[in-house]
């Protein structure tokens, strides 16, 4: 006889118990025997993962590249709609005379928490070769940028002056625009990434369910008065079988860091999540 | 011969130009209202935008299950899917024979997404039990009929006889503990007829308003001429709450409106042709004009039930006998009340006088029971069974 799946999930909101006590009832009614742990960072996740204490994990990118490299057999199952293709952006005052990543050598740049792939890692690769001075804004460290705070300090750092630029997600400078954060008009984009991917629904080992269970998730129907408001909370309008080309840049990144070791060790400077 | 512009356009599909709005002013609603226009899967090109609008639209477009490539945006079917299982809560001009949970608080017609959690406590969900098709017009009378107690009294306080004073103080203290239950009783069921039925909550929330102001009328003219209130009697106290443990709306509904304020139409006609004062006669008047609309509502929705359920009239005389019954063993009105009534109608403090006031108010318990029993054979009663019912009335009026 075997347990339900089981499946770990980073609680970097209080509204993840919402959501996923959700996904155990809408399981539930679909009749797979689905259970979740919560987790206070992904780094114990993805180690838990790889031992296999939990049978899938909702990684963040960074989580996967370190499933990926401790688990080499670790697949990206599913992800959502909205997982896929996104940038980040480098912005800087609209007045100011930057025009390029090469034009902030010897300035000031904000990002997110150490661990944020689109707040920190991802768009610092803009400035590979240029002698920045970087300052992070180390919001819900462990939790890879999920919690927004980093960012939006950076993007307040930005405004007030104290930065020369700011990196963000494209859907956070937009935000930011829209709730006042970076007055409108005010800021100005000087560089953008090639698209990335973002969380997956990360395995490594079998377990019997597995397969009924992401055939489930792919069927999610966003016409289901019941799934969709789980959707909403989740951000996603379907979920997509899971893509493991878009994580190269984050990779790439990881390795020019040294934030992981190719094993997965944790090697990031003074990362404490 | 195609011009330039519209054979591009043409060879291009449709765009929706931007102009200055960036998609952090305002610029996705035209996006939004363009891909509404296309079928699913239509792409559609975005132009203007300002300079922020490579970044924004892919992430406006992400989040929304819509593709973007380069200024191009491909329309996902989110927004279909969103209301795949949508409803209208009924036609905007036309009630519901009955009401669904699941509509909630949504407005009468509006298209109701799915997945909301139900209203719960909206048990009076049925057309006939308590539709009329007078509620819109009563509620809006009611709206343009709401007077403010402060301006439409002169409140002058008015120089009677001792003994009359006392009298009218007494009716006054009387007449406030009747309105509390005339209030009490339709605020319990408020909440539980469901919102679909908007025109009927709407009028009996003016008649809480209503009933409001009358405590409040009735209040101050019993403190106007600075004399301590009268006797609430036992017996009257015990009537008016066996109207509010009235479980059932139709029953409620019957006891409190048309036998109750129905009889209160002729004490505050009679109020107001006898008072001894102008600020008395005024403020009866006030109540009066308020109460019929009272009345008027309770025979238009319960006639309606009753043509609908006829069996209804069984309940309703039921509830008058059971009423009569659990008063079997109490006073009625007091007799504090009575005599007030008749030194109010006497005006003086004079054996004439006197005698006149007594046999005014003998005469308006004969026009009290025989009102009452107009208006239950216009329910459809028998005139045996109207005259048997109006007689098992309270004798408190209320
Ligand atoms: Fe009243
Ligand atoms: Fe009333």
């Amino acid at each position: 006889m075997t347990g339900p799946l089981l499946m770990g999930a980073v609680a970097y909101d209080p509204k993840v118990v919402t959501i996923w006590d959700g996904f155990r009832r809408w399981f539930d009614d679909q009749d797979l025997a689905f259970d979740y742990v919560l987790y206070s960072h992904y780094e114990r996740q993805v180690e838990d993962l790889v031992a296999g204490r939990i049978d899938a994990a909702w990684n963040s990118p960074l989580a996967w590249v370190r499933t990926r490299r401790m688990a080499p057999a670790a697949r990206a199952a599913a992800m959502r709609d909205t997982d896929r293709d996104l940038t980040s952006v480098l912005v800087v005052r609209a007045d100011s005379t930057l025009e390029g990543p090469a034009d902030l050598r010897r300035r000031v740049v904000a990002t997110g928490a150490v661990d944020s792939p689109q707040g920190t890692l991802l768009p610092l690769g803009l400035l590979e070769g240029v002698d920045v001075a970087v300052r992070r804004f180390e919001v819900g460290v462990g939790l890879h940028g999920d919690h927004i705070g980093g960012e939006r300090d950076a993007a307040r750092a930005l405004a007030a002056g104290e930065v020369d630029a700011a990196c963000m997600l494209d859907a956070n400078h937009l935000l930011f625009s829209r709730d006042g954060t970076l007055p409108a008009g005010r800021t100005r984009v000087i560089a953008q990434t090639p698209p990335f991917d973002h969380c997956n629904m990360s395995v490594v080992g079998e377990h019997p369910l597995l397969e009924r269970f992401v055939a489930l998730l792919l069927a999610m129907d966003y016409a289901d008065p019941v799934a969709r408001p789980l959707m909403d909370l989740e951000g996603l309008t379907r979920w997509l079988p899971g893509r493991e080309s878009g994580y190269g840049a984050l990779e790439a990144a990881v390795g020019r860091t040294g934030f992981y070791d190719e094993r997965g060790v944790v090697t990031a400077d003074g990362y404490r999540p | 011969m195609a011009t330039g512009p519209e054979a591009a356009r043409a060879a291009t599909g449709p765009e929706v130009d931007l102009g200055p709005l960036g998609i952090d002013g305002g610029g996705h609603l035209l996006i939004a209202h363009a891909l509404a226009r296309l079928p699913v899967g239509s792409p559609l090109t975005v132009l203007g935008g300002g300079p922020h609008l490579p970044v924004h639209l892919r992430a406006w477009a992400r989040e929304r299950g819509h593709r973007v490539e380069g200024n191009v945006v491909i329309g996902g079917d989110a927004d279909h899917r969103r209301l795949a299982g949508a409803r209208r809560a009924g036609a905007t001009g036309d009630v519901a024979e009955r009401a669904p949970a699941a509509w909630g608080l949504a407005a009468r017609g509006a298209i109701v997404e799915p997945g909301a959690p139900p209203l719960v406590g909206a048990d009076l969900d049925r057309r006939e039990e308590v539709w009329t098709e007078l509620a819109p017009k009563l509620y809006a009378q009611a709206a343009a009929g709401q007077w403010d107690p402060a301006t439409a009294v002169d409140w002058t306080p008015p120089e009677l006889a001792d003994e009359v004073e006392v009298a009218v103080v007494q009716v006054m203290t009387y007449l406030i503990e009747n309105e509390q239950a005339a209030l009490a009783v339709p605020a319990r069921f408020i909440g539980r007829i469901h919102p679909h039925y908007r025109e009927v909550v709407q009028f009996l929330t003016t008649q809480l308003a209503d009933e409001a102001r009358h405590v409040e009328v009735f209040t101050r003219r019993g403190r106007l001429g600075g004399r301590p209130f009268g006797v609430s009697g036992a017996g009257g106290r015990a009537s008016l709450l066996t109207l509010l443990d009235e479980p059932e709306w139709p029953t409620a509904s019957f006891l409190l409106s048309v036998l109750g304020e129905g009889t209160f139409l002729s004490l505050l006609s009679f109020l107001e042709r006898h008072a001894p004062d102008p600020v008395t006669a005024r403020i009866a008047h006030l109540a009066l004009q308020d109460e019929a609309r009272h009345v008027a509502f309770a025979m238009a929705h319960l006639s309606e039930h009753l043509r609908s359920d006829p069996a209804l009239r069984y309940r309703l005389a039921a509830a008058v006998r059971r009423r009569h019954d659990a008063l079997l063993d109490t006073a009625g009105l007091s007799d504090h009340v009575h005599d007030a009534l008749a030194i109010l109608a006497a005006g003086e403090w004079s054996h004439e006088a006197i005698g006149r006031g007594w046999t005014l108010v003998g005469s308006l318990q004969e026009e009290m029971n025989e009102a009452r029993g107009r208006r239950l054979v216009r329910l459809g009663f028998s005139e045996h069974e109207a005259n048997e019912l109006s007689a098992l009335h309270t004798r408190n009026f209320m």
